[in-house]
């Protein structure tokens, strides 16, 4: 039960990687980021049923940081399609070291 | 009041040195070609001198006490220096017989050199700086002589060597004379460490420092090998400050100061100090007479050899200065025979007519310069080709100068001739029955060394005699050389230059009076002998043994050859320069091995300053700059540049990149942590 659990979570974490790594729209990359949130919550959950209910309480927090995390980073996506007419990120290079 | 009296003594050159200090500092005003100028600056005139003549006042203020009645020195203590563990080492002051002596010297011609200053420097434009080293100089002196522990003499000998460098170099401008300092400043140094050592050790023997108990514990350990050694590291820093083989080498060079710099430091006071150590130290190079016998031997060589070189010297200063070699070197042959006395007296004598001869030569260049000037000449006005016959155009230093060469060619009455018949007596009474003729010096006999040094002795006072009276026959006498047109501006210099000068000549001549021996009971016999006797009688009688005294016979033997070695050399000097000789540009080149110094110089130069230079160099460019600069600061610099550089390239605002890096980065992570 664990395996399949923790295979799911894998695919769906590599899946949120690779998201991120090739998509240059900043909506995908903030929904790939996601994915990879909860494909670690799932591989807690999981492992909760070894090592008792720690994980599952890690799960709220992180649901709880996700959701502001997604009030905040979609502010600041809007932002920055408000102040560049785009949201994708290959065009902004402002912060070039 | 003696105790309270002597902090002033060195308050008043200090105050001197500050006055004039911030004058030359703030009070420059701009004369009339536009230059930042102190020449005639009235205060500078009045302070400076008034200095000296005030401490001079309370010298003899103290001397007049002591001859009331003295018993034990006097030791006053201003406060604590450096109190470290058992270390305790306080600025403390000592007034006995011998630095009373030395007090009343320096300040005495001290005072007398100071005015002749007023004329010698009032035009130039670092009028305030001159007499604010000057008092600096004295200030420092004082400390020297009248520190009453190891350490606060060496703050004296420091402190002189930085007032000789200071007026050593005093015309900056010119490189020979900036290098001159740094020449007398560097060979001194090698002197100061002989000292330093020295101390060191006595600290080791006997946890203390102050005259009289480390004197008194060494005194207790005379003849072993520590002794031996304190002494001998003491004698280096001698022979570095009072210009003895072979750390004689910058003496000659420090005649590059203005002439009453010279008459001072470089003849009458400073270069005195390592006699004055000698003296001091008494109690020590008693309990070591092997170091004493290696004194004399250095002091007789010195003589010789400095007194050579003097007989074929042009720049009227350069023979003066070879004759203070040969004369320091006098001095030490008395002090080293354990005739401390003989050491001082010539000591004193010799700073009357040494600093006369000086005064009178800063008289003469004065004038030739003068004469130059007037008619817009560029000639050497120091060299004694370019004189002749100023006679007829400055009587009085002429006869000022006569009297003086009389005196240190050994002539009698005049000063000169007691003090060295005393040290050479001495030397010949010693050779017999003394602990130093019965100590050997690699294999050879204390006595057979001290006959060396009795004939040496002899033997340059024909020298002394033929030099002084060649300098004098050729500045002085015969026909005048300076030129034609120059004559009419050859005149006598001011009073306030020639007064100074004739007392000086009294001194001269009265000087003798001090220690008269028994042989010539003209006036009061052996008044230094038992004025010194309370500090160095111990001392001198442990070294004399049963050989002090001579008799009767002997000394009136000694006596004649002295006069009639004096009387030889002024002939021989008279009849060899009577042919008139072509001033300095008619003459050839004079490239004689003697004129050169028997390229000493030249040797020194090619052993010890340019390997130095070489590996100064190689230390600096190769270890310091390649190495030490090159790998760590400019390596240092470099990886950063190069790290940086690589870090904006990475950081190009690209968060697709970035993006890929964390996850490469989480990747690599992982992987380490399954590898290991």
């Amino acid at each position: 039960m664990i395996t399949e659990a923790l295979i799911v979570s894998a695919i769906l974490f590599v899946i949120g990687v690779v998201g991120v790594l090739t998509r240059r729209n900043a909506i995908i990359l903030f929904m790939c980021a996601e994915l990879m949130l909860n494909a670690v919550n799932l591989s807690l959950v999981a492992f909760s049923k070894l090592h008792g209910v720690t994980g599952q309480v890690f799960v709220i927090m992180v649901m709880t940081v996700a959701a502001a995390e997604a009030a905040v980073g979609l502010a600041i996506i809007i932002s920055v399609f408000r102040h560049f007419g785009t949201v994708d990120l290959s065009n902004l290079r402002t912060l070039r070291g | 009041m003696i105790a309270a009296l002597l902090p002033l003594l060195l308050l008043l050159p200090i105050a001197g040195f500050l006055i004039n200090g911030s004058i030359a500092l703030f009070g420059a005003r701009t004369d009339a070609s536009g230059a930042r100028s102190t020449a005639r600056h009235p205060v500078v005139t009045v302070v400076g001198p008034a200095v000296m003549l005030a401490a001079f006042g309370l010298a003899a203020a103290l001397f007049a006490r002591m001859r009331v009645g003295f018993g034990a020195p006097v030791v006053v203590t201003l406060g604590s220096w450096m109190p470290v563990g058992a270390l305790s080492i306080d600025w403390s002051l000592q007034l006995d017989q011998l630095s009373m002596l030395m007090t009343l010297v320096i300040t005495g011609i001290g005072s007398l050199i100071h005015l002749f200053s007023i004329g010698y420097m009032r035009e130039d434009a670092g009028y305030a700086r001159y007499f604010a080293y000057l008092n600096l100089f004295v200030a420092f002196m004082l400390v020297l002589v009248l520190g009453a522990s190891y350490p606060v003499m060496f703050v004296g000998w420091e402190g002189v060597g930085l007032a000789s460098y200071l007026l050593i170099g005093f015309w900056y401008r010119e490189r020979a004379n900036a290098d001159a300092g740094r020449k007398a400043f560097i060979v001194n140094r090698i002197g100061d460490f002989g000292f330093l050592i020295a101390m060191f050790l006595i600290w080791q023997t006997t946890q203390r420092l102050d005259f009289a108990g480390a004197h008194a514990m060494l005194g207790a350990q005379a003849g072993t090998s520590v002794v031996l050694t304190i002494a001998l590291l003491l004698f280096v820093g001698c022979a570095g400050k009072s210009a003895q083989l072979p750390l004689y080498i910058w003496l000659p060079d420090a005649m590059a100061g203005p002439t009453p710099v010279s008459a001072l430091i470089h003849a009458a006071t400073m270069v005195t100090a390592g006699v004055y150590l000698v003296a001091r130290a008494a109690p020590i190079f008693s309990g070591a007479p092997e170091a004493s016998l290696v004194i004399v031997l250095v002091g007789a060589a010195t003589a010789l050899f400095a007194a050579t070189i003097a007989l074929r010297q042009w720049d009227i200063k350069k023979v003066l200065a070879y004759s203070t070699v040969s004369q320091l070197g006098y001095m030490f042959v008395g002090v080293g025979a354990g005739a401390y006395t003989a050491g001082v007296f010539h000591l004193v004598t010799h700073a009357f007519f040494k600093a006369l001869l000086f005064l009178g030569a800063g008289s003469v260049i004065h004038a030739m310069h003068h004469a130059y000037h007037t008619t817009h000449r560029h000639a050497d006005p120091q060299d004694l080709r370019n004189m002749g016959g100023l006679r007829q155009y400055m009587p009085a230093t002429a006869g000022a100068m006569t009297l003086a060469t009389l005196a240190i060619a050994g002539v009698p009455p005049l000063a000169g001739f007691f003090s060295k018949d005393e040290i050479l007596a001495s030397v010949f009474a010693r050779a017999h029955g003394s602990p130093l003729a019965t100590a050997t010096l690699l294999g050879i006999p204390g006595s057979t060394l001290l006959y060396v040094a009795y004939g040496i002795g002899v033997l340059t006072a024909l020298l002394t005699a033929i030099y002084m009276t060649r300098m004098l026959m050729l500045a002085f006498y015969g026909m005048n050389r300076t030129g034609e047109a120059e004559q009419d501006a050859l005149h006598e210099a001011p009073w306030i230059m020639t007064v100074p000068v004739l007392l000086l000549g009294i001194l001269t001549v009265a000087g003798g009076w001090l220690n008269l021996p028994a042989l010539m009971p003209w006036g009061p016999t052996g008044l230094l002998e038992s004025w010194l006797a309370p500090v160095t009688g111990t001392s001198a009688a442990r070294l004399a043994g049963t050989g002090a005294h001579l008799d009767h016979a002997t000394e009136i033997v000694l006596v004649s050859v002295a006069i009639a070695v004096a009387l030889l050399g002024m002939t021989l000097a008279i009849v060899m320069h009577r042919a008139p000789i072509a001033n300095k540009a008619d003459s050839p080149v004079d490239s004689s091995l003697l004129a050169r110094a028997y390229g000493v110089d030249a040797v020194v130069d090619a052993l010890v300053v340019r390997p130095m230079r070489v590996v100064a160099a190689t230390v600096l460019g190769r270890m310091v700059e390649r190495g030490i600069d090159g790998l760590f600061s400019h390596g240092g610099a470099m990886l950063m540049r190069t790290a940086s550089l690589i870090g904006t390239r990475v950081q190009d605002g690209d968060v697709g990149k970035y993006a890929w890096l964390v996850a490469g980065g989480a990747l690599a992570l992982m992987a380490a942590l399954l590898v290991s």
